[in-house]
């Protein structure tokens, strides 16, 4: 009876299953790559599967780690793909202009302008749903439509390629026999979590995900929570642009971060964090977002043609949504679930009957 | 057009005798169509004024409209259909894509002739859709999801199909794209005059069938829609299943166009088709729009990309940023109304 429910307990939690996908992905690899797990020295620097599928999985990490946080007050933010596209250009576009593009002061200020373009983005996108109150989906379009725009004008419509051995710390360089950019994501992430899960501020985010109106008349100041959201996972997709344009030595307007909202979002929801908001997990989709980068990597070993990455994509997303449906749980495993534990639905997570729609304000 | 502000289900604006005229008017929910049909119309002059002597003026310039963007207008028709129901459709620039892929490899390839293909094709258009809204409806899985997992999913059965493009070769689908309807002043090509058939069927649809309604209802408020005894599921499962049949239909008449198939062709076209739905004043949460306000925004977006043709210095860029600052004026102006409305 005790493992029984012990085990009722371990496939409850919320991140059984994102777990249980990723390790069952991990798992499908060593048939193909007998030493997938292996993790080898070369040169001072750690190689092997794993660190790889962190290392290029790391601006997806960041762009999922800051959409959370959006998702959970029950946004969405559709322009991340756009502002990473604008960071990597302006940093890029700036470093290219100077005559030595290895000083570290230029760097760091190429950085600060990219960054500070991502958190007009955000500062944009807030405004837009806070103040506006415009459906967060169609407040983001608008960067995520005219963002790339943006991005081509800015370095001219063609790709600008750099030289610059400081910039290519972040994206491409190692630091203590581990990729630097691993480290900035631990960083991000570890912050993240420092000011979500041990000050009130998560629960903040929470409320206002779940009643923004609600949560306005007990006093929280549910715009200004709305604002800095969005301004965050701005700055989180503007640190994964200066990655990705570090890792390509290079700044495309049109193809850098394409995409990666829709990935992001997917982490999101495989994490387990429900779309309507009101509760988030940062651990969840830290794992959704390495689910993703396992998968492509997985599709790569095993040798199935890489064209065939989409539809393994959109296998997976159905999967995980219809997994995570409590519609669908009861529709699948109703009788059996009915007969073990009445009292099934109350454990399950997401409210089955919540609002239709995901704008809250 | 007026027949449809007294739809039950969605309230028109308060419509008191004490309400300034200005109030008024901008609680008209007719307000984003003629603003939009405005903009086109000023944007249609400025043109005039400025490349008068490039042959601007001629009436097949204008046609042109029409030849160019016919694809879009039908992917936005269906996009419409959608967006009233209060839901989105992400897959619809993927779905073209695989249209014109199945349709080139079907053609091309497996050699059977367009009469057999083009069923095919809207057939499995239509299908996707239909699964898609099943999915939706059943398991009460976010549209934004399901239709996310529909674009990676066709995207990525174009690239199953094959990763290189197929030009298509064929005589039927050659001479099919080379007719042209003379209008007197002009001509039309094949596809233009399916859109218009489309606009108009969709127009009737929406605003003269029950099924129309219906979509309005759910768009307005599902709740109430269901406590009303309206077909719930069904209805959404059918708007699915319009838009892809609508996006099927769009990758056909965009095949026709660029006699190719290509597995990137279209990408991101969902977002010019929601931009053209939200430009004719379509309500994004649901309930509230034209069809023909979708005509005015496929317009204008053409007419923006014809212009900078037109100028010639200008880059494809500005085409973003402009559809942006208008996507971004329409969304404020949708904004004013409804607060109009609540208040």
């Amino acid at each position: 009876m005790t493992t029984t429910s012990r085990w009722r307990a371990l496939t409850h939690h919320h991140l059984f299953w994102p777990v249980a996908v990723l390790v069952a992905l991990l798992l499908v690899n060593v048939p193909f790559t007998p030493d997938f797990f292996a993790i080898h020295m070369t040169n001072g620097h750690l190689y092997g599967s794993l660190v790889s599928i962190v290392l290029f999985g790391s601006p997806l990490i960041l762009v999922a780690v800051g959409m959370t946080l959006v998702i959970a007050t029950g946004g969405i933010d559709l322009s991340v793909g756009a502002v990473v596209a604008i960071t990597g250009a302006l940093t890029c576009s700036y470093i290219s202009d100077q005559a030595d593009q290895g000083a570290l002061s230029s760097v760091l200020l190429a950085m600060g302008l990219g960054l500070i373009a991502a958190v007009v983005c955000g500062l944009w996108n807030g405004f837009l749903v806070a103040r506006m109150g415009i459906q967060p989906i169609i407040a983001t379009l608008i960067i995520m439509v005219a963002g790339r725009g943006v991005a081509q004008l800015i370095t001219d419509g063609q790709i600008i390629t750099i030289n610059s051995e400081p910039y290519k710390l972040i994206g491409g360089g190692y630091w203590l026999t581990l990729p630097f950019s691993i480290f900035v994501v631990a960083a991000v992430v570890a912050v993240t979590v420092l000011l979500t899960r041990r000050t009130a501020l998560g629960l903040l985010v929470e409320s206002v995900g779940g009643n923004a109106e609600a949560s306005r008349l007990v006093g929280i100041r549910s715009m200004r929570i709305k604002i800095m959201v969005y301004v965050f996972c701005a700055v989180c997709a503007g640190i994964a642009g200066l990655m990705i344009s570090s890792n390509t030595s290079a700044a495309d307007g049109n193809n850098a971060g394409l995409w990666i909202e829709l990935d992001a979002i997917l982490a999101v929801v495989i994490g387990g964090t429900s779309l309507l908001g009101g509760r988030f997990s940062i651990g969840g989709t830290v794992i959704g977002a390495l689910v993703i980068q396992t998968l492509t990597t997985t599709i790569y070993t095993i040798g199935v043609p890489t064209q065939t990455n989409l539809v393994f994509k959109a296998a997976v997303v159905i999967v995980v949504c219809l997994l995570q449906s409590p519609k669908f749980r009861a529709k699948v495993f109703g009788a059996r679930a009915k007969a073990a534990a009445p009292a099934a639905p109350a454990a399950v997570a997401e409210p089955a009957d919540s609002a239709p729609k995901m704008e809250v304000s | 057009m007026s027949t449809t502000t007294k739809t039950p289900a969605t309230p028109g604006a308060p419509e008191r005798r004490t309400t300034s005229r200005s109030a008024r008017l901008l609680g008209d929910r007719r307000l984003p169509v003629l603003v939009t049909a405005g903009l086109f119309l000023v944007m249609y002059i400025v043109g005039l004024s400025r490349y008068q002597n490039y042959g601007f003026g001629d009436s097949q310039v204008f046609l042109n409209l029409f030849i160019d963007n016919g694809y879009l207008l039908v992917a936005a028709v269906g996009a419409t259909f959608v967006i009233m129901s209060g839901g989105i459709d992400l897959s619809v620039g993927s779905v073209i894509g695989f249209t014109t892929m199945l349709t080139a490899w079907l053609v091309q390839d497996v050699g059977l002739p367009l009469l057999v293909v083009i069923p095919i094709s809207l057939a499995v258009g239509a299908f996707g859709g239909f699964l898609m809204g099943y999915v939706i409806h059943n398991f009460e899985i976010q549209p934004f999801i399901v239709t996310l997992a529909g674009l990676f999913l066709f995207r990525g059965l174009c690239l199953v199909i094959s990763k290189e493009s197929i030009a298509i070769d064929d005589s039927e689908v050659s001479s099919l794209a080379q007719t042209r309807v003379p209008l007197g002043v002009g001509d039309l090509s094949i596809g233009a005059v399916v859109a218009l058939v489309v606009l108009a069927a969709a127009f009737y649809i929406l605003h003269y069938t029950r099924f129309g309604r219906r979509v309005y209802a759910i768009g307005g408020n599902e709740q109430s829609a269901l406590l009303m005894g309206l077909p719930l599921g069904g209805t959404k499962i059918a708007v699915y299943t319009m838009s892809g049949f609508c996006s099927a239909l769009a990758g056909l008449l965009f095949m026709l166009y660029i006699q190719s198939g290509d597995p990137l062709h279209a990408v991101g076209m969902e977002l010019d088709a929601i931009a053209a739905v939200v430009i004719g004043g379509t309500l994004l949460t649901g309930g509230s729009g034209y069809v023909l306000g979708t005509l005015f925004g496929v317009l204008v977006l053409g007419l923006i990309k014809s212009i900078i043709q037109f100028e010639g210095t200008l880059s494809s860029w500005w085409t973003k940023i402009a559809t942006g600052v208008l996507l971004c004026a329409f969304i404020l102006i949708q904004r004013v109304m409804t607060t109009r409305k609540k208040n």
